[in-house]
């Protein structure tokens, strides 16, 4: 499944990164203690977080991650969105809180 | 040069964690007690205790200085700290403008006071004051600037509330004045974070209550106790400098 796949599926609005938007989709990853995501997110998930600062795009560049999800309606600093859109790396948006995304992400890869 | 021996962080009663007995007179005999020059108060998202401490400090030969613990909206635990009262205050309405509208649970938390030299309560805070504020570690940094402030990222080493938790690694734009490490700071973080070795570090007791003001501490040499004085320590200039840390 592509990042696109799931941006269709779960109402998701871009909001940077667009040219990521085939990355292959193995996996979810929720989390806002970034320490954490550079110890424990994989390549290809995508990492689920209501954290905007412009380190979220530099941890998911780090990991590989395939997208990054922000949730709640939370807006994303400039910086955040132009690192996004330097790294390829597709910023997504969504009014749901972590938990509600979670579960219907975890739906659709492990249907 | 003169030593002068700084424990600049440390709670009043005032905090939601701060225990009771933290009130100014108490704070102040114990820092002396202790053979401490100087200290920081730094309340969660608040200022209001600090001038009572002040002034008691003055009058016992304490120098204090003021400020706040800012919970940024990444919660990121930030000291901050102010040359004077105007200064102070400005930072306290903006600190006020951006608390989120959360009340204190009080049994959980307990009353969030301020108090008087005579240890009479004179004003509660209703909202619950850990809570992060809306704005980010960047925007609270420019506003300390904005006033002339000191901004030093608190216990940088700690798994929660930390720069290096929330955040993963130092922010590129981010130019604080000093790292602060926590009382319990292993060589090995140290090790793993060269980046660190640019800056100042503190240690300080991070107290909640009595007995733990000045169980760490920094040693600055310097002329005079001022701010300015501790600003050039902190960068390190004109010969001022922290010289060791316990």
């Amino acid at each position: 499944m592509k990042v696109s796949d799931i941006v269709k599926l779960l109402k998701l609005k871009v909001i940077g990164g667009e040219e990521g938007l085939d990355n292959e989709v193995c996996g979810g990853y929720t989390s806002d203690l970034l320490s954490d995501v550079m110890g424990n997110a994989d390549e290809g998930q995508v990492w689920i977080t209501l954290q905007t600062h412009r380190n979220v795009m530099a941890v998911a560049s780090l990991k590989e991650v395939a997208a990054v999800i922000i949730v709640k309606g939370l807006e994303a600093e400039e910086n955040t969105i132009n690192q996004s859109n330097d790294e390829g790396i597709p910023l997504l948006s969504t009014d749901l809180e972590a938990f509600e995304l979670s579960g219907q992400l975890y739906k659709i890869l492990n249907p | 040069m003169n030593q002068f021996k700084a424990d600049l962080h440390m709670h009043t009663v005032l905090s939601p964690c701060g225990s009771l007995e933290m009130n100014p007179s108490v704070i102040v005999d114990e820092a002396l007690k202790q053979g401490l020059d100087i200290i920081g108060i730094t309340d969660h998202n608040t200022t209001k205790q600090c001038k009572v401490v002040f002034e008691l400090g003055k009058e016992k030969g304490l120098v204090v200085i003021c400020g706040a613990e800012v919970t940024t909206k990444e919660e990121v635990h930030c000291l901050t700290f102010f040359e004077n009262f105007e200064k102070l205050e400005k930072f306290e309405s903006y600190l006020d403008n951006y608390l989120p509208d959360v009340p204190n649970d009080t049994e959980m938390f307990g009353h969030q006071v301020w108090v008087n030299r005579e240890e009479e309560i004179v004003g509660e805070e209703s909202r619950l004051l850990i809570s992060g504020i809306d704005q980010s570690i960047e925007e609270v940094e420019a506003k300390v600037r904005s006033l002339g402030g000191l901004f030093i990222p608190a216990h940088v080493d700690k798994g929660r509330f930390s720069l290096y938790s929330q955040l993963g690694f130092m922010p590129f734009d981010l130019k604080p004045d000093a790292i602060g490490l926590s009382a319990n700071v292993k060589d090995e973080f140290l090790a793993n974070h060269k980046e660190l070795e640019n800056y100042t570090l503190l240690r300080s007791s991070d107290a909640h209550q009595p007995d733990l003001i000045g169980s760490h501490y920094s040693i600055f040499e310097m002329e005079h106790r001022t701010f300015e004085e501790i600003r050039m320590a902190l960068h390190q200039t004109n010969g001022r400098r922290v010289c060791r840390t316990v």
